[in-house]
C-alpha cells in the first residue's frame, strides 16, 4: 500500500532514536557501575534517592501537568514505614522492608490522589500541600516515629538474607539497581498506551475528555505511581543511611524536590536526575565549607536565575540545542 | 416519528445566576443532516453546545440521543455513544505529532489505555489507519511534524481528522471555520461535506455563506431562545431573523444580491 511507503522514514526515525536512547542509557550504566570506586558511596547512594524521588515527582508534573506540593509525604512514608518494620523485626530482610515502606506510600498516594485529582492547577497543589503537612504533624505526635529526634539505628541487614549491606559497596549496587528499577518503570510509563493518554490530557483536557477519555481516572494512575516511588526512593534511603527524620516529611521537601526537577528540566527523562545530582552535591559541598549558613540562599538564587534565563532545564535546554543543529 | 430524530432536546434550560443563557429550547436534529445553529453574538449557542456534550450541566429539559434520555451522562461518556464534539479554538495535543494526535484516539478501542507497563510500539499496527485518516483530510504529509509547529488551518484538519478516529454518529463543531481565511474556509467546508457522508453533523457558525452552502436545517437562536427554524431560504426569508441579524452579515448579503 501506498501508507506503508510513508511510514517509513518516521519509523527508521523512531528506530534511529531508540538505539540512541539505549546507547546513552548504556554508557551512563557503565558509568555508574564503576562510580564508587572514583566517588564517596554514600554520596552516590544519596544522589541516587534523591534522583529517584525527582524522576517520581517529574512524572507526574511533565507528564501529567500535575503539580504536586506535598511529595515528602510519600518520601517519608517510605522512609518511616521501612525504618519501623526494620527495627522492630530483626529478622526482616531489607528488601522486604523497602517492598512495606512502598507499598505503604501506594496506599497513602492512593487516599491523596482521591481527594486532590478533583481539583486542578494551583488549587491541587494547596490540596496536596495540606494532606502532606497533616501527615507531617501525625510523624511529629506518633509515639513510634521518634518525633522531633527521629527514628535512628535502623539495621541495613542482609540483603535476601545472603548479602551483607554494613558494606557499602554492596549497598551502593543494591541502590543502583533499585534506582534503574524505578527509572525504568518510569520511562515505560511515559512510552506506553497509558503515557500517550497521560500526555494527551497535559496537552488539552477537554479534548481528551471528549475523545471519551476519564481523566480522573487516568490522573490517579499517574499520581499512584508516582507515590509510589516517591515512597521507594524513601525506603531505600532509609536503609541507606540506617535513619528516617522529620526532615523527610517536611514542606521544605516537597520545595526541594520540585528545585531538582525544575533545574534538571521538567518532562525529560533526565532532567530531574541532573537536577537532584546537582542540588545534593551543592548542599553537600556548601555543607563543608564557609558558606554553610547559606546554602538556602545560593540555591534559591539559583533557581531563580534558572526559571528568568533557561526555563527547560539543564537538559531540556541541551536537548534544544541538539535538536537545532542536528537535525 | 420520534426515530427520525437522532438529538433532541426538550425544554433545554441554563441558567447562570439569575441569568438565563438558554431558555426553552427544543431543537430536533435529523439523522443524516447537517444542521446549523446560527444566532447573534452571545444568542446562546456555545452554551446550547457545551449542554448538549455534558460540558455544562443543563438546569432543566432533557436530552435525547435516539429517543433515549442521556441527560445525566458525563462528557466522556457520551464520547463513547458516538457524540463527539470539537472545539472553538482548535482542539490539538500540541506536544504530539500529528500521527499520534490521531492515533490516540483511535487506542481508546484497543482497552489497553491504562497499561503503563506496555510498550507504545504495541500501538503500531494503528499508524496505517491514523495515516489513512489523516491522508482523509490532505495531512498526510504532516504525520511526523510537531502539532503546535502545523499553521491553524491545518490544525483544524487535524481536529477533524481526530474526531473521524472515532468513526462519531453525530459530529457536533463548534464554529469549525472561525479565525479562517478564505482559502482555508473553503477546504474545511469541502472537508465537512466530504466527511458528513452517513453522519450526522451539527454546527455552531458564523459564517452565513458556510451555512447556506453545507446546512440543509437551520435553527436560530435569540437571546437563548429558539427564534426561527427551516432551510437556508425559510430562514433568510423570516423577518424576524433579519432583524435579530440587522447590520450583520445577512442584511449586508442581502443588500449585496
Amino acid at each position: 500500500m501506498a501508507t506503508t511507503h510513508s511510514l517509513t522514514p518516521a519509523m527508521q526515525r523512531q528506530r534511529n532514536a531508540r538505539l540512541r536512547r539505549s546507547a546513552l542509557y548504556l554508557a551512563l550504566l557503565a558509568i555508574a557501575l564503576v562510580a564508587p570506586f572514583v566517588a564517596y558511596p554514600v554520596f552516590l547512594m544519596k544522589v541516587l534517592c534523591f534522583a529517584l524521588f525527582a524522576c517520581a515527582f517529574n512524572l507526574l508534573l511533565g507528564f501529567a501537568g500535575l503539580l504536586s506540593f506535598g511529595h515528602a509525604a510519600f518520601l517519608a512514608t517510605g522512609g518511616y514505614f521501612t525504618g519501623i518494620m526494620l527495627a522492630s523485626y530483626p529478622g526482616l530482610t531489607p528488601e522486604l522492608g523497602i517492598l512495606i515502606g512502598t507499598s505503604a506510600a501506594v496506599v497513602l498516594g492512593t487516599l491523596f490522589g482521591v481527594v486532590a485529582i478533583r481539583r486542578q492547577g494551583i488549587y491541587f497543589a494547596m490540596v496536596t500541600l495540606a494532606l502532606a503537612q497533616m501527615m507531617f504533624f501525625f510523624f511529629v505526635q506518633a509515639p513510634f516515629t521518634g518525633g522531633e529526634d527521629g527514628l535512628h539505628g535502623v539495621p541495613r541487614g542482609e540483603l535476601f538474607g545472603l548479602i551483607s549491606l554494613a558494606d557499602n559497596l554492596n549497598m551502593y549496587y543494591f541502590v543502583l539497581a533499585v534506582f534503574v528499577i524505578g527509572f525504568a518503570l518510569i520511562q515505560r510509563t511515559v512510552h506506553s498506551p497509558f503515557g500517550q493518554v497521560l500526555k494527551a490530557i497535559r496537552e488539552n483536557e477537554p479534548r481528551a475528555v471528549s475523545l471519551g477519555y476519564n481523566v480522573d481516572a487516568y490522573k490517579l494512575v499517574a499520581f499512584i505511581i508516582s507515590a509510589g516511588l516517591a515512597g521507594l526512593a524513601g525506603s531505600t534511603k532509609t536503609v541507606v543511611f540506617q535513619l528516617a527524620s522529620l526532615t523527610d516529611a517536611h514542606w521544605h521537601m516537597s520545595g526541594e524536590v520540585i528545585l531538582m526537577t525544575l533545574l534538571g528540566g521538567v518532562g525529560t527523562l533526565f532532567g530531574p536526575v541532573v537536577g537532584a545530582g546537582l542540588v545534593v552535591s551543592l548542599q553537600t559541598q556548601l555543607a563543608q565549607s564557609p558558606l554553610g549558613n547559606w546554602v538556602s540562599v545560593i540555591l534559591g538564587a539559583i533557581f531563580v536565575i534558572c526559571v528568568l534565563s533557561f526555563r527547560s532545564g539543564i537538559v531540556g535546554e541541551i536537548q534544544k540545542m541538539v535538536r537545532k543543529n542536528f537535525k | 416519528m420520534t426515530q427520525a430524530f437522532i438529538l433532541e432536546t426538550r425544554g433545554l434550560t441554563k441558567e447562570f445566576r439569575g441569568f438565563t443563557a438558554v431558555d426553552d429550547v427544543n431543537l430536533q436534529v435529523r439523522e443524516g443532516h447537517i444542521h446549523a445553529l446560527i444566532g447573534p453574538n452571545g444568542a446562546g449557542k456555545t452554551t446550547v453546545f457545551n449542554l448538549l456534550t455534558k460540558f455544562l450541566p443543563p438546569t432543566r429539559g432533557e436530552i435525547l440521543y435516539r429517543g433515549k434520555p442521556i441527560t445525566g451522562m458525563k462528557a466522556n461518556e457520551i464520547a463513547r455513544l458516538g457524540l463527539v464534539r470539537s472545539f472553538q479554538i482548535s482542539a490539538v495535543f500540541g506536544h504530539m505529532t500529528a500521527l499520534e494526535n490521531v492515533r490516540v484516539a483511535l487506542q481508546r478501542t484497543l482497552g489497553t489505555s491504562f497499561h503503563f507497563w506496555k510498550s507504545e510500539r504495541s500501538l503500531d499496527h494503528l499508524n496505517e489507519r491514523a495515516l489513512e485518516l489523516l491522508d482523509e483530510v490532505g495531512l498526510a504529509d504532516y504525520a511526523d511534524v510537531l502539532t503546535v509547529e502545523m499553521p491553524y488551518g491545518r490544525k483544524r484538519a487535524l481536529e477533524v481528522a481526530t474526531t473521524l478516529a472515532l468513526d462519531p454518529t453525530l459530529m457536533l463543531l463548534d464554529e469549525p471555520t472561525q479565525g479562517m481565511g478564505a482559502e482555508d474556509v473553503d477546504r474545511i467546508v469541502e472537508l465537512i461535506r466530504r466527511v458528513s457522508k452517513g453522519r450526522t453533523v451539527l454546527m455552531v457558525e458564523h459564517n452565513l455563506s458556510v451555512v447556506s452552502r453545507l446546512c440543509d436545517r437551520i435553527t436560530v437562536l435569540a437571546r437563548g431562545a429558539v427564534l426561527a427554524e427551516g432551510d437556508y431560504q425559510e430562514v433568510s426569508r423570516n423577518p424576524q431573523v433579519r432583524e435579530a441579524y440587522m447590520g450583520s452579515e445577512a442584511a449586508e448579503e442581502e443588500a449585496s444580491a
